[in-house]
């Protein structure tokens, strides 16, 4: 049997469906035997934070409203036809039709499959966020060169 | 003791990640009892059972495009 590259997806965007996507293929490839790590920047961001509505988080002005804007898990828009914020709500009942994992299901597998949730240093820096901001389940802070050791042999997605 | 899940009902990822995670929590020479559907669960199931070491000991259809897989920890 070969060894299964490590899969490495950088959560980048903070659109629901593209975060989706990535915990989709995050979970299916830990359930099948890769190591997965999860890299999140930017707008991914707010997947991890505590506060899943949208709150002032940070210290100046800007990052108040910059974290009250973009919201957090419960917050998040759909790439393409939203609708004012209706349409993650919309998709998300449509995915329990089709027995489709919810986001908040998909996060609490990638959990249970040990997949490593990283948190990028430099955003939330700039998004004056703390560690203490973000879900338990994250697993460290790191940066870019810890971000790129890890996924040295391994496949890179960016999402 | 025989463990059993029906996944059926569930679609991609969740079938990998429901039957992965049964099987860590079950002990070892505990058997598991799967309900797959064909196509995609089937094909792949009991491939990355076999993958992480575990023993499949049976496939068997039970009808309606639905088989029943036997995995030994």
């Amino acid at each position: 049997m070969s060894k299964k590259k490590d899969l490495t997806i950088v959560c980048f965007s903070g659109d629901f469906d593209k975060v989706v996507a990535a915990f989709t293929m995050a979970t299916g490839a830990a359930a099948t035997n890769r190591k997965v790590t999860m890299f999140f920047t930017f707008w991914g961001l707010n997947v991890l934070k505590k506060e899943q509505g949208r709150k002032f988080l940070g210290q100046g002005v800007l990052a108040k409203v910059f974290n009250f804007l973009m919201g957090g898990g419960n917050k998040l828009p759909l790439s393409r036809l939203n609708f004012a914020g209706a349409s993650p709500g919309l998709m998300t009942s449509m995915m329990k039709k089709h027995n489709v994992a919810t986001l908040p299901e998909l996060i609490e597998a990638a959990h249970a499959l040990g997949i490593r949730m990283l948190a990028c240093e430099m955003a939330l820096h700039i998004l004056e966020l703390e560690r203490s901001d973000l879900i338990e389940e994250v697993e460290d802070v790191v940066g870019v060169a810890t971000f790129l050791n890890e996924s040295e042999d391994g496949h890179i997605i960016f999402v | 003791m025989i463990n059993f899940l029906d996944i059926t009902k569930e679609t991609c990822p969740m079938t990998f990640v429901k039957v992965k995670l049964q099987l860590a929590k079950m002990e070892k020479g505990q058997t598991l009892e799967v309900i797959l559907n064909e196509g995609e669960p089937l094909n792949n199931v009991p491939a990355s059972c076999e993958e992480q070491g575990y023993k499949v000991l049976s496939t068997e259809a039970v009808g309606d495009g639905k088989h029943r897989l036997m995995i030994e920890k």
